[in-house]
């Protein structure tokens, strides 16, 4: 089928990565707004410094779930300091790119990682 | 795997007595109408065969026929034409019309006319007291569009056009949405100008009309070698025309038909939707609605991830109009209407036409509802309910 994304994007928006809720989450975070068509919202639970789990929600566009999954997918199993390197550019090169219209609004998944993990150390004075 | 195609609003495949009818012009008919030689001259028949059709559905003389690139240029052609030749003045038109109006409408605001946007109501109408009371004495033109593109609103265009005609001021339709599925008599309309295209009633892309009542005073867009009676300059597209001649008789002879089996359709999807689906708004007047255009708000999930998965399913549909789709704003004839804007991201149009089948649209029922449901489990707007 013929696709304004590539074959990972629509990979990760067929069968996303960690999709929910994690109930005592470590750090949540959430970026976004409804009314101009996206919101994502990450959960982590972190032992260690190091990420044990790590969930999504996505209300939004097609990169926007696939970026979500992807960046989930990215930083699972990794240290805090590993996952704060993981920028947007670098989620949506992993997906072999998103058109040039969702480069901005629809590519923020690891700002809401960013956002959960500062959220984390917040919480954990860490 | 069977495509089903439920975007016709966007454009439509071309009918095969359509090609049938063009291809001799992409051959041995290659003349120039302009050219005084037999390879001319044998072609300008067929093209003023093609306007005398297009005139006949309109109601109207071939010599207020004008050719165009389609119903964009039309519609540029009429307004910016009238602008350009009343030289100044106050242009009215309304919130949910189409870019092709809207854009023009501002750009000349930009340029020195002045602008009223008409707002409409929560089905999409503008009230004609509203048009009455926007009028003024330097007003040049109303642009009002006859069925909307997103939502399928019938506008009242023959009680405007009556108010804008009592005023002396032009009228302009836009009417790429309803020529060859509508009436769309000139006289009963009581329009001025009135903008329509081929590739949505089965006719080839790139062509359309403007009507345009004698005695209008309008500037031409498209000057050069004076083609169209000056009014548009360009040789014609000839294959293109004649199969927009032969796309629209053929659409007229269909046309209480198809309507008749729309309306039919969009029942079913209209009551199907409701009924297997919560939590989702039909957008438009369930009293003056082209039956080919279901619009439907789905709450708490985004709409293009809802194409994507319709289209994963084989089922091609828009999210507003196709024009709009890469734009993260909400559409811009949802938010006039007064939708939510976080409801109005959630909005899928289903736009039907003459092929579309009872079977095509219990499959769109079939698989709709757990796509729904798939995308409102991943959303966080929805994490509250148990869906």
């Amino acid at each position: 089928m013929s696709s304004m994304y590539s074959e990972k994007v629509m990979d990760h928006f067929r069968n996303p990565r960690n999709v929910g809720e994690i109930e005592d989450a470590d750090g949540v975070g959430e970026v976004g707004n409804a009314s101009c068509g996206d919101i994502m919202k990450i959960y982590l639970k972190v032992k260690d410094n190091v990420i044990e789990d790590v969930k999504f929600q996505t209300f939004g566009c097609g990169s926007a779930i696939a970026t979500s999954s992807m960046v989930t997918e990215m930083v699972m199993g990794k240290t805090l300091e590993e996952a704060e390197a993981v920028t947007n550019k670098a989620v949506a090169e992993a997906l072999d790119g998103l058109p040039p219209t969702k480069m901005h609004c629809s590519n923020l998944a690891a700002d809401a990682l960013h956002d959960a993990i500062k959220n984390y150390r917040e919480k954990h004075g860490k | 795997m069977e495509r089903i195609y439920l975007d016709h609003n966007a454009t439509t495949p071309v009918r095969q007595e359509v090609r049938d009818k063009m291809l001799p012009f992409y051959g041995e008919l290659f003349g120039n109408p302009s050219s005084a030689h037999s390879f001319g001259q044998e072609v300008k028949v067929p093209l003023e065969e093609a306007r005398q059709r297009i005139a006949g559905q309109l109601g109207a003389s071939t010599a207020q026929i004008v050719f165009t690139s389609g119903g964009t240029e039309s519609d540029n052609y009429a307004i910016k034409g009238v602008a350009f030749a009343a030289e100044k003045g106050h242009i009215i038109t309304a919130l949910t019309e189409h870019p092709a109006v809207l854009q023009t409408v501002s750009w000349l605001a930009k340029k020195g006319f002045d602008a009223t946007y008409l707002e409409v109501d929560s089905k999409g109408l503008v009230d004609p007291d509203d048009l009455r009371k926007a009028l003024r004495p330097d007003t040049i033109l109303v642009s009002i569009m006859h069925v909307n593109n997103e939502v399928g609103t019938i506008q009242p265009i023959e009680e405007l056009g009556a108010i804008t005609r009592e005023a002396g001021v032009y009228f302009h339709t836009d009417a790429v949405q309803s020529f060859g599925k509508l009436p769309t008599n000139v006289d009963e309309l009581n329009v001025d100008l009135l903008s329509v295209a081929a590739h949505k009633i089965y006719g080839p892309k790139g062509v359309g009309a403007l009507y345009i009542r004698k005695g209008t005073r309008i500037d031409p867009l498209i000057i050069g070698g004076a083609q169209e009676k000056r009014r548009r300059s360009g040789t014609e597209n000839i294959a293109g025309i004649v199969g927009f001649g032969e796309a629209i008789v053929l659409a007229e002879a269909e046309r209480e038909e198809v309507y008749e089996r729309l309306t039919l359709l969009r029942q079913k999807l209209v009551q199907g939707i409701g009924e297997r689906i919560p939590e989702v708004v039909i957008n438009g007047d369930p009293e003056r609605n082209f039956p080919s255009t279901v619009s439907a708000s789905v709450s708490h999930v985004e709409g293009e991830s809802l194409l994507l998965s319709l289209d994963m399913e084989g089922i091609a549909v828009s999210t507003g109009s196709a024009c709009s789709s890469g734009s993260l704003e909400p559409s811009h004839v949802l938010v006039a209407m007064g939708i939510d804007t976080v409801l109005a991201q959630g909005t899928l149009r289903f736009s039907m036409g003459r092929g579309t089948t009872q079977a095509e649209i219990g499959y769109l029922l079939d698989v709709f509802p757990p796509i729904v449901e798939r995308l409102r489990k991943m959303s966080p707007l929805s994490a509250s309910k148990a869906c």
